[in-house]
């Protein structure tokens, strides 16, 4: 089953590459790994996508949490909410099928964000599958190029991960500039 | 907070190192590593630094102190090829739990990255087999990351941690104070106890009709052996060790039923089939333990004790679990137990001891020696009361069997990782912790051949150490495995070549022995024993033994081979079938 899950880790050096080791090493499947600082310029935030049953689910969260920078560990799957993958779509374009293109991107709330004689780049926000249904309809005209940033996902509602930021303290460091 | 004062950071190393208690540490200079070797010559009233041959000595020499005291064990090694000289010694500490810091030094800050003189990513390198490791960025931080380190070495399930300390931090300086904490919270390593789980596992205890204890390490690494003997004498419940558990609960006692797994006694293995309620205690289902999963103890409701949350459920299944420190979980569990007769299921457990005991050889005085025989006739000698450590192999496993240990951390061997080589250094570390103790390495002729240069720290030190080498000429558990399935095709195992131990320890300067028969042995380990000197005994063992019993991997634990006969047996019968395909 496909698990998102969402870790909340000290903004150290290394600490990317302790996460991203711990699947290699133990053999677990991540479909996607994204990081970012939040808030708080001390922690970051990891959305992983990894596909495992109960029991490798279960070492994946107990493992994680040992890492000594992990500070929470939510697997969101069991919880209400929100999920987003952004992807830069560059897709053939001639005089003959922009329109057609146009229209699809309408379809789906994306953007045309640049536009070339003979291509677009399609900007798309949305769910996984909402994604795949784009690029899919987009291969029809030719996919040039195209690159997708993975899921980030939050719970809906009050924060859940919120008390455990709290307890790092928040030092002079500078706001959205990650060490990893 | 201390007052600060205008310090180097190699300074703050050895001040934060003899504020942690510190008194001991074994190393190997080097140029990055420099600045920190002068501070720990310049305070060697404080600390006592003992230089070694190679660096996995020195690591090795610091898991064998930790081992047998409990303490945190400290190495340190210059950057590059020092640094990754340790990363087996890591990795076997991670692999055993065992406490340790290892101290490397680094290129200055502005070289790395840059492929500079002896510059390695040891942070990266060691990332995997470390707890925890730190790259030090600024000598702001170096106290701290000092404190840290000795912290989550120690705290939770103890283990190896890394500081990396680029040589120009070492030699700056500046006015830090000193943290009295660790910013680590208590609780990322040590978990709070679920005590309803408690309860649930006394409820479990009380039902059962056949329950046993399997513990292992973490038992002794709690420091719980005496809250697990009160644990199984309230109870009656019978106690199976693990490898790494030997010591843990006395082997004299009545309700002790020997070692478990792949070379475990019968009784211990058919009662861990046979059981109904599996009690893990500090034990980790190594898959030596269990043999073939899908057969292991297929009948038991298990519960599991222990520190460390991964550990649970990640081989084996389990009904109940409760972590947290070990003894105030005993403690708890204590009080709410009763004790039962058990009659019948010892009744079994001594049947099947009875059909299958473990001391079956036969030593002849003219015939070749059996290895088995000179174990036994060390715990004679000894009378128990030494402290052993072991190389890796079929020696190995003789000595788990035959020398009985009736109190923890008197039994030092490298269980996960099997570290060829690690017995020896061992010894020397533990001889520092303890100079008045005798120290055994009881070794094989491969694996001494490994770390045999730190013969010298035995002489310059003046430590009562003993090799005692069971020489078969062979690397004696590879070849058993080729005698057993690969037709006696004895590819890379035999060593016909060896340096003649006897003169090998007169040249450092220590005292040799060699014995070729039974008789001679008795008499060259009374006089290696009564001498207070480190000594090598080399000893001529029969290659042709193998170590029995023996659950073949990925065999259930209850079809394992018990000896050369059943062996030869079922060899001929596989070459039946195969040869009824054809």
């Amino acid at each position: 089953m496909r698990h998102t899950i969402s870790v909340l880790v000290h903004n150290h050096a290394g600490v990317l590459s302790r996460v991203s080791n711990l699947f290699s090493a133990r053999g677990y499947n991540i479909d996607s790994l994204v990081v970012g600082v939040t808030d708080n310029p001390k922690i970051s935030r990891i959305t992983i996508v990894v596909r495992g049953d109960e029991r490798v689910m279960d070492q994946v969260e107990k493992q994680l949490n040992k890492l000594i920078d992990t500070i929470q560990v939510v697997d969101l799957t069991n919880e209400d909410f929100i999920a987003r993958d952004l992807a830069l779509i560059k897709v053939k374009a001639e005089a003959n099928t922009r329109s057609q293109v146009m229209e699809i991107v309408q379809c789906f709330d994306g953007k045309i964000v640049d536009v070339a004689l003979k291509s677009f780049i399609i900007e798309v926000t949305g769910k996984e599958s909402k994604i795949n249904a784009v690029v899919e309809l987009l291969k029809n005209y030719g996919i040039l190029e195209m690159v997708r940033t993975g899921e980030v996902a939050i719970s809906r509602g009050k924060k859940v991960q919120e008390e455990a930021e709290k307890k790092v303290k928040v030092k002079a460091g500078k706001a959205g500039q990650s060490n990893l | 907070m201390a007052k600060t004062k205008l310090k180097t950071g190699a300074q703050m190393v050895v001040d934060i190192l003899v504020d942690e208690g510190v008194e001991i540490l074994w190393g190997l200079t080097g140029g990055a590593v420099l600045p920190i070797f002068d501070a720990l010559y310049q305070n060697s009233d404080r600390i006592r630094l003992v230089d070694t041959r190679h660096e996995q000595g020195a690591i090795h020499m610091a898991e064998g102190y930790a081992k047998a005291t409990g303490r945190v064990g400290v190495c340190i090694a210059t950057s590059g090829p020092g640094a990754t000289n340790i990363v087996t010694g890591l990795t076997d500490a991670y692999m055993d739990s065992v406490p340790l810091v290892a101290i490397t030094g680094q290129v200055p800050s502005h070289l790395i990255g840059t492929d500079a003189f002896q510059e390695a990513d040891v942070v990266g390198i060691t990332r995997s087999c470390t707890k925890h490791n730190f790259l030090v960025k600024s000598i702001q931080e170096l106290p701290q990351i000092m404190r840290d380190a000795f912290f989550i070495a120690r705290t939770g399930r103890p283990g190896p941690v890394l500081v990396d300390i680029p040589k120009d931090i070492a030699a700056a300086s500046a006015e830090v104070p000193y943290p009295k904490h660790s910013t680590v919270p208590l609780s990322k390593l040590v978990p709070t106890i679920d005590f309803s789980q408690v309860e649930k596992i006394a409820d479990l205890i009380k039902h059962a009709k056949r329950p046993l204890i399997y513990a292992g390490g973490g038992v002794i690494n709690a420091g719980a052996s005496d809250a697990l003997y009160k644990f199984a004498r309230k109870t009656n419940i019978p106690v199976t060790l693990t490898l790494m558990g030997l010591g843990a609960y006395p082997a004299n006692d009545r309700q002790f039923i020997d070692m478990l797994g792949m070379h475990g006694s019968y009784r211990a293995n058919m009662a861990l089939t046979y059981c109904d309620l599996l009690i893990a205690i500090g034990s980790r289902f190594d898959d030596r333990v269990t043999g073939k999963l899908s057969e292991f103890s297929p009948s038991s409701k298990k519960v599991h004790i222990d520190i460390d949350p991964t550990s649970i459920g990640k081989n084996v299944h389990v009904d109940a679990h409760v972590l947290g420190d070990m003894n105030t979980i005993l403690a708890a569990l204590i009080k709410q137990v009763g004790s039962q007769d058990y009659d019948e299921w010892y009744d079994q457990i001594d049947g099947w001891q009875k059909k299958h005991p473990l001391i079956a050889y036969d030593q002849k005085p003219t015939a070749p020696v059996l290895p088995q025989f000179v174990v036994d006739e060390i715990f004679r000698l000894t009378k128990g009361d030494a402290i052993i450590t072991t190389e890796v192999g079929q020696h190995q496993m003789w000595a788990a069997q035959y020398y009985k240990f009736n109190k923890p951390r008197r039994w030092i061997t490298s269980g996960g990782l099997g570290t060829m080589g690690f017995g020896f250094p061992a010894a020397i570390g533990a001889a520092f912790a303890f100079p008045d103790a005798t120290v055994i390495d009881i070794a094989g002729d491969g694996s001494f051949q490994m770390t045999m240069q730190e013969l010298a720290i035995v002489k310059q030190h003046n430590l009562n150490v003993k090799t005692i080498i069971l020489n078969n000429k062979f690397l004696g558990m590879v070849k058993q495995w080729q005698d057993l399935f690969f037709d006696k095709r004895y590819a890379s195992t035999s060593i016909p070549v060896q340096p003649d131990f006897v003169k090998l320890a007169e040249c450092y300067g220590l005292k040799g022995y060699r014995a070729d028969t039974a008789k001679d042995t008795t008499t060259v380990l009374e006089q290696a024993l009564r001498s207070k000197e480190g000594c090598i005994v080399d000893i001529m063992v029969d290659p042709e033994e193998h170590v029995y019993p023996m659950v073949p991997a990925g065999a259930a634990n209850k079809d394992m081979v018990l000896s050369k006969e059943q062996d030869r047996e079922r060899v001929m019968a596989e070459m039946k079938a195969k040869g009824a395909k054809k």
